[in-house]
């Protein structure tokens, strides 16, 4: 076992767990966007489908831990290497500049950090009905259940709070811009033949998460559907 | 031609150091970057002040001993090029150039633009080599090795160990330089019965010498005066992944 939690302790050891988690962290935003895009159902497909979370029960509980985890795992280790990486070059260049790193590895701890903030806001918001809290009370609908369609709509029909999540989400397609093509790389899966594929793949899922979860607020805000509030 | 030098002076590892401004009014184009810092450094001897200390050797783009990245980039503007093949035909008249010393904690300072970097060497000591008695120069065809496998063998071994890979990477990290060595027996057969050992052996000692993580930026690549590029990280990665799951032997 004493290899193995060397090999995790090493740069490259934990570069690969950062990667992996950042896999999995990416299947989310997925399968989060998935569900969300029922918003153009209507109110009783994404009332059902919040229903359904919830009554998994455990599961959900089971499910949540495991992304709690492997958030808490991505961003920890990821900032301890950025914090190794400024002590390497304790004298900064007087004349700096780049060659050709991209913006979004560039940016990757500002962007980084920017998600984990508004990870924290979009729970207060939507999750635990702590921030513009008359978004979360807007009640239950016809059944009985949490009226997350309504909630939904009252929230993306003020423009600040959509300026907001479209900079958060924007923040995210930067990071994924250089985040997915970089897990091929740490893992060791890259290599000439397949550079330009990874490169690629990485910019479209990056352009499909901006797009997808930008069209829900901007749609609301702008009134293209059948939106409303009222039950 | 007329130069303007803003050139790091540090008098000793300890010492803060600063940039210190001299003009240069008899530049050739003709002259090598490093003649040019000649013909500065007689100009000083002259003047009675302190020359400007900076690493060279062989001066014909080989050894790996020249460095200094000027006007921000590891080995100057001329892409697979190293400072002592660097010629003063890629400066205007009248240019302002920034010379400063490969920065890295793993590469201290020894004074101005010279540092220390044995870091690489205590690298390439944990297993950088094949540690075999090789006896008497086998027949040349004795050991046949595919020409696919040998050219990256090859590529690999263009590596002169500048360290420019270090200076350029914004986090100081030597993966290419690392890559690179792993890289280069990797695809030979004599660099496989220690193949796993090696690659565990040689980041470990990467980790303890200080150099920061690879975040893939690709600036390594960029500079590489021998272009080695990049795939050789992945592969590395590769190697380290493969020895760990093998439990490291
Ligand atoms: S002095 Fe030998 S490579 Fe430049």
């Amino acid at each position: 076992m004493n290899w193995l939690l060397a090999a995790l302790r090493s740069s490259l050891g934990r570069k690969m767990v950062v990667a992996l988690t950042g896999l999995g962290l990416l299947g989310f935003v997925f399968a989060h966007l998935a569900g969300n895009l029922q918003v153009f159902l209507g109110r009783e497909a994404l009332n059902a489908y919040a229903q359904g979370l919830k009554d998994l029960g455990a599961l959900l509980w089971v499910a949540r831990l495991g992304l709690i985890a492997m958030f808490v795992t991505h961003v920890a280790l990821a900032l301890q290497l950025a914090r190794e990486n400024r002590a390497a070059r304790p004298t900064r260049y007087v004349h700096g500049g780049v060659q050709q790193a991209s913006p979004g590895s560039r940016s990757m701890v500002f962007t980084g950090v920017m998600i984990l903030l508004f990870v924290a806001y979009h729970l207060a918001h939507f999750t635990f009905g702590a921030a513009h809290a008359s978004h979360y009370a807007v009640g239950s609908d016809a059944l009985g259940r949490h009226d997350v369609y309504g909630m939904v709509v009252a929230g993306f029909s003020e423009p600040l709070v959509v300026g907001l999540y479209v900079a958060a989400i924007a923040m995210l397609a930067l990071h994924l811009s250089h985040g997915v093509q970089s897990v091929f790389q740490t893992l060791g899966l890259n290599g000439p033949r397949y550079e330009p594929i990874i490169k690629r793949t990485g910019c479209a899922i990056a352009v499909i998460v901006f797009v997808g979860n930008v069209s829900m607020p901007l749609a609301i805000l702008m009134g293209l559907g059948p939106f409303s509030t009222g039950a | 031609m007329k130069l303007t030098l803003n050139i790091w002076r540090q008098k000793t590892p300890s010492d803060a150091g600063h940039m210190e401004r001299h003009e240069l009014s008899d530049v050739s184009p003709d002259m090598s970057f490093l003649e040019m810092l000649d013909v500065l450094n007689e100009h000083l001897q002259v003047e009675g002040k302190d020359p400007v200390a900076f690493d060279h050797d062989c001066r014909e783009g080989i050894c790996g001993m020249c460095s200094l990245v000027i006007n921000g980039t590891a080995h100057g503007p001329m892409k697979a090029t190293t400072t002592c093949q660097l010629h003063m035909r890629s400066f205007k008249d009248g240019d302002t150039v920034d010379i400063e010393p490969f920065r890295a904690k793993a590469f201290p300072v020894v004074k101005d633009l010279t540092v220390d970097r044995s870091s690489f060497d205590r690298i390439n000591e944990a297993g950088g080599f094949v540690s075999v008695n090789t006896g008497g120069a086998p027949d040349a065809n004795a050991l046949p090795i595919g020409k696919v496998e040998a050219d990256k063998a090859m590529d690999a071994a263009a590596c002169i160990g500048c360290g420019a890979c270090v200076a350029a990477c914004p986090n100081a990290s030597a993966m290419l330089f690392v890559s690179a060595k792993i890289g280069h027996l990797a695809h030979l057969p004599q660099g496989q019965p220690e193949r796993a050992r090696r690659a565990l052996n040689l980041v470990s000692t990467m980790d303890a010498e200080g150099f920061g993580n690879c975040r893939n930026y690709y600036e390594c690549e960029a500079v590489c005066p021998k272009e080695i590029p990049i795939d050789f990280i992945a592969e590395m990665n590769r190697d380290w992944r493969s020895s760990v799951l093998k439990g490291g032997s």
